[in-house]
């Protein structure tokens, strides 16, 4: 029987370069943009949620498919990552439902608000994942579906295993997005010895176009 | 014995969790539990069994995910059917000599509603109706809605079981640590929204357990006068050994449930982790208690979808603004489907500290029934605030409160026959507060006498419907002064004695009554304070006077209503006279060719538009435009595409200038504004990321170009519909998913089919100038100055 847990967090620390740089901010903030992130900073603070659902599953991987025996899923880039464990971690993620309000009122009313959000909203939930994937054990990088050749509709899979609608209040649209939209689901290999650096991860990428593609 | 009748004088045992049991005895993960109504019936009788022999009086059927968005209608059928069946053989099995009783189990849809999610209301309502229907047909006692986590959906489901039968309908949410459903609401708010539509219990079940959801269940009692149910889990889940176990025990569980019980909670049982013996256990505590008596707490009681906003505590202010009435720029803004401009004002408002807003669309010239529609939908994403859906049209009405997330207001009924006739079964139907004014068919009378008459027998038609008094607000109707120098001493005589007499609640338009009379706001102040002391309980007013907010303000800290003063203190600041933007802006500085191109330039949009209002003073609306506004513009897009200026400027300065044309329209109202052409707008089908599209809308509209803008989500047909009728020369399309890039392709083909004469623009994230070229569209927007540009050249 695959036991569900949920995990939340404390407030994540917020890293304010990395949201400038999802906001498209190059070089250096001016005040008025500095000032503006800070408000709404403040304003998001207390409505965010940070939780977690999550499986620890065994996993087997058989050529390109990794069978954990609630379901199977072929992908030769899930099977690269997994390869060399024998249990992994499926989980999703999700800050709540508020910061898809306060998008829905600022796109409406005050875009750039919006799109700081937005930019706040993505250093938000991958410090969330980071956070959840620090804590475990010997954990390798986390992969989602839509990256590489995992399709997209393994997240019907993972919903109906983790029964994230009850456990924290995610859902699936028909389209296969997540709403709340500041949401992650993701695999990790347990029990990795080889854990690839940042760097070169992001180097190994086949989107050689990136523009958030790391140079050194 | 009916359910609703045995509920009325006894404690009810509920069931326990049905998924934990199918885990044990092999449902695997990600199976439907409910197909083993039909593949496993044994199974399923015998827990049913297990909990009517433990003293439950009703068991839930094993349907909890049975609807018509995860099966199709044959399955459906055969599901319900089998789980009612089910449940009625172990109904005869069991051994039990207590009341038995089968509820009809409706989970949510696991899918979250639009605006949030992509979910239609009515798409929610016919999903839930088809397992409704079954029920009835196949004999379920009453219905159980439970584990809602959403407002809006929870109101679907009652709303799918009152249309569909009438059976009692149970409604229980699952609340979050914080004491709130995941989506925001309180307990008071759902009170609300269930009692005003009728519901035979509200209360709490799944996600925690029962201590940590003690607080929410104390307010559940404190507010509610139907009977309260609490259905927690067996604490939280843990993983031993491969096993899923749950960290409270049955007499720990037995106790903590117990407790409430003593408290008046009404019907008990568990969630997931609970099993019979855990209702063994639970009706072993509790069986010498004496059931509570219910009580009525006449609370008169509105609510949006986070909270509720009770009456007669303190003043409840009602923002006055979205009303046409004598708003010329408003008139424009409905003629224009503006919705932009509507949602501001709702907003805006909000921002002054208004507890509920008003909605009036109603102008001959528009269809004012989808508008309200509109109107409801748009500003419940945009504000938390309950809304009062205000208009003389029944239907209009009706579309509003339908659409409503939460117990609405409604604006207004009177002492005509016709106009109760109209809005009572609306109000029965839906639930909400109605405003009833003092009026029949033999106009307003003079008196205080008169005017309670009528209340008396506004009152005693609404019985009839079975319409409770504290759900109706009076408004005895303030008249002008100007024409009659005592019309407002018989308006406040009337306040009193609808307060003492009849033991109602108030609301007033409290404007009307300076009506002809020069320098109005401290008339109206004067008066709202005299009211106030008078018992109102409501003013709709408009919350930019100074002079109103004064008074509230200083009547809340005189009566005892602020503590501390600490409101007034707070809002004193505001009070005076905000210095004009010329005055507060350094004059020297940069290489500005005015001050309002620096605002725009800086991004300044409170600036931009107040010097845009004094520049109106000495110069043509077109010059400004033409002169100031456009060559800002330029600056900063030039700006963008040299890279020294960076987006979240580029849309600073463009919400700047938007203000600033905000002052030129207000000021040439009825001028018809020229365009360079209309520009239609759309994230395609499937994609629910707007952000990109909305930035470009921007642009656009401050360029010149009248956007009508379709929203997120779109289907291809609804497209084509908008370019044909508008005959646009350019549609905007945008995609951040590659999983929507196909419905990207099908927009395109469709366009090309049914409005050949049109341009259309692709971008988003994934879109590439490649793609865009294979799908056939005639350009690639890498961002929204480029759309601008292309657009320019399209028009030219």
């Amino acid at each position: 029987m695959n036991t569900v847990l949920i995990k939340t967090y404390p407030v994540p620390p917020f890293c304010d370069k990395e949201i400038l740089r999802y906001a498209g901010v190059k070089g250096d903030a001016d005040e008025r943009t500095l000032a503006l992130l800070q408000e709404l900073k403040d304003e998001i603070k207390d409505k965010l949620s940070y939780k977690v659902c999550y499986c620890v599953l065994p996993v087997k991987i058989q050529g390109d498919v990794c069978d954990f025996s609630a379901f199977s899923v072929s992908s030769k880039t899930l099977s690269n990552r997994l390869s060399g464990c024998e249990k992994a971690v499926v989980f999703a993620a999700t800050l709540g439902v508020e910061i898809d309000r306060m998008l829905l009122k600022y796109g409406k009313i005050a875009p750039a608000k919006a799109l700081f959000l937005q930019a706040i909203g993505a250093e938000r939930i991958e410090s969330l994942c980071n956070a959840f994937c620090a804590d475990l054990p010997l954990a390798g990088a986390r992969f989602s579906p839509g990256y590489g050749d995992l399709p997209l509709r393994t997240q019907k899979e993972i919903f109906a295993l983790l029964d994230c609608e009850r456990k924290i209040g995610l859902t699936l649209t028909d389209g296969l997005l997540m709403s709340p939209t500041k949401s992650v689901t993701a695999f990790v290999g347990l029990g990795h010895t080889m854990c690839e650096a940042n760097g070169e991860k992001c180097r190994n990428c086949a989107k050689t176009d990136c523009s958030f593609r790391s140079e050194e | 014995m009916k359910f609703n009748e045995y509920l009325q004088e006894h404690i009810v045992y509920l069931d326990g969790g049905m998924g934990t049991l199918l885990q044990e005895r092999g449902l695997g993960a990600g199976e439907q539990p409910e197909r083993w109504n039909l593949t496993h019936a044994q199974d399923i009788v015998d827990i049913h069994t297990a909990y009517f022999n433990a003293g439950s009086n009703v068991v839930c059927t094993n349907t909890f995910g049975a609807n018509g968005l995860k099966f199709d209608d044959n399955e459906l059928e055969e599901i319900v059917k089998a789980a009612i069946e089910n449940a009625k053989q172990a109904k005869a099995n069991s051994v039990s000599k207590a009341e038995k009783f089968i509820a009809l189990d409706i989970g949510p849809t696991g899918k979250l509603l639009k605006p949030l999610g992509d979910l239609d209301f009515d798409d929610a309502v016919a999903a839930f109706a088809k397992t409704v229907k079954l029920g009835v047909k196949y004999g379920a006692d009453c219905i159980l809605v439970e584990t809602m986590s959403d407002c809006y959906e929870t109101k679907a489901a009652i709303l799918a079981a009152k249309e569909n039968g009438d059976l009692p309908v149970i409604v229980s949410n699952a609340y979050g640590e914080d004491g709130k459903l995941m989506t925001g609401a309180t307990p008071a708010a759902m009170v609300a929204l269930a009692e005003c539509m009728g519901a035979a219990a509200i209360g709490a079940n799944c996600s925690l357990g029962p201590k940590q959801l003690r607080g929410v269940v104390e307010q559940l009692l404190t507010c509610a006068s139907i009977p309260v149910v609490f259905k927690p889990n067996a604490g939280l889940p843990k993983a031993v050994d491969g096993k899923t176990v749950y960290d409270v025990s049955a007499t720990e569980f037995a106790k903590e449930v117990a407790a409430l019980v003593k408290k008046g909670v009404r019907a008990v049982g568990g969630c997931c982790g609970t099993t019979p013996a855990y209702i063994a256990a639970l009706k072993k505590e509790t069986q010498d208690l004496a059931p509570l008596p219910l009580t009525d707490k006449g609370l008169t009681v509105v609510s949006s979808y986070t909270h509720a906003v009770a009456f007669g505590n303190e003043p409840v202010l009602i923002g006055e603004r979205i009303n046409p009435t004598g708003k010329k720029r408003f008139k424009q803004a409905l003629k224009e489907r503006d919705i932009g401009y509507i949602l501001n004002e709702g907003v805006s408002q909000a921002d002054k500290g208004v507890h509920i807003l008003d909605v009036n669309v109603g102008l001959p010239e528009i269809d004012e029934r989808e508008m309200l529609k509109t109107a409801v939908c748009e500003l419940q994403a945009v504000t938390d605030l309950p809304l009062q859906v205000d208009t003389a049209d029944p239907i209009a009405m009706e579309k509003g409160m339908r659409y409503y997330n939460g117990k609405v207001m409604v604006n207004s009924v009177n002492g005509k026959k016709e106009s109760m006739a109209a809005v009572f079964p609306l109000v029965k139907k839906y639930g909400g507060v109605v405003v009833a004014l003092t009026l029949d068919d033999n106009g307003i009378p003079a008196d205080a006498d008169g005017r309670v008459e009528i209340a008396k027998n506004i009152l005693k038609e609404a019985e009839k419907y079975g319409i409770d008094k504290k759900d109706i607000v009076f408004d005895p109707l303030a008249m002008a002064i100007s024409a009659d120098n005592r019309a407002a001493l018989a308006t406040l005589d009337a306040l009193k004695r609808i307060k003492t007499e009849l033991g109602c609640h108030t609301s007033l338009g409290v404007s009307n009554v300076s009506f002809g009379l020069p320098n109005r706001d401290g008339v109206n102040a004067a008066f709202f304070a005299l009211a106030l002391n008078s018992g109102l309980s409501a003013a709709i007013m408009n919350p930019y006077s100074a002079d109103m907010l004064k008074t509230y303000y200083a009547y809340k800290a005189l009566n005892g209503l602020d503590e501390n003063c600490a409101d007034y203190i707070r809002f004193a600041p505001s009070f005076t006279v905000e210095q004009t933007a010329t005055t507060a802006v350094a004059k020297t500085e940069e290489n500005y060719a005015s001050q309002l191109q620096r605002a725009i330039v800086k991004g300044f949009s409170k600036q931009a538009g107040e010097l845009t209002r004094e520049l109106l003073q000495t110069r043509t609306p077109l010059d400004i435009v033409n002169g100031e506004i456009i060559p800002a513009l330029d600056i900063v897009g030039a700006g963008f595409e040299k890279k020294t200026v960076y987006l979240p400027q580029l849309l600073m300065s463009a919400e700047a200038a938007k203000a600033a044309f905000e002052s030129v329209k207000a000021a040439a109202v009825g001028e018809r504004s020229a365009n360079k052409g209309t520009f239609v707008l759309a994230t395609v089908k499937g994609d629910i990321h707007d952000i990109g599209k909305n930035i470009v809308k921007l642009l656009l509209e401050n360029y010149g170009f009248a956007v009508v803008d379709l929203g997120k989500d779109v289907a291809p047909q609804t497209i084509v519909d908008a370019v044909q009728e508008t005959r646009a020369p350019l549609v905007g399309l945008s995609a951040l998913m590659t999983t929507t890039v196909p419905a990207m392709e099908e927009t395109v083909r469709a366009l090309r089919k049914s409005a050949p004469w049109c341009k259309i623009v692709v971008g988003g994230a994934v879109l590439t100038k490649e793609y865009a070229d294979i799908m056939g569209a005639d350009k690639y927007a890498k961002d929204a100055m480029e759309t601008v540009r292309f657009a320019e050249e399209i028009v030219k």
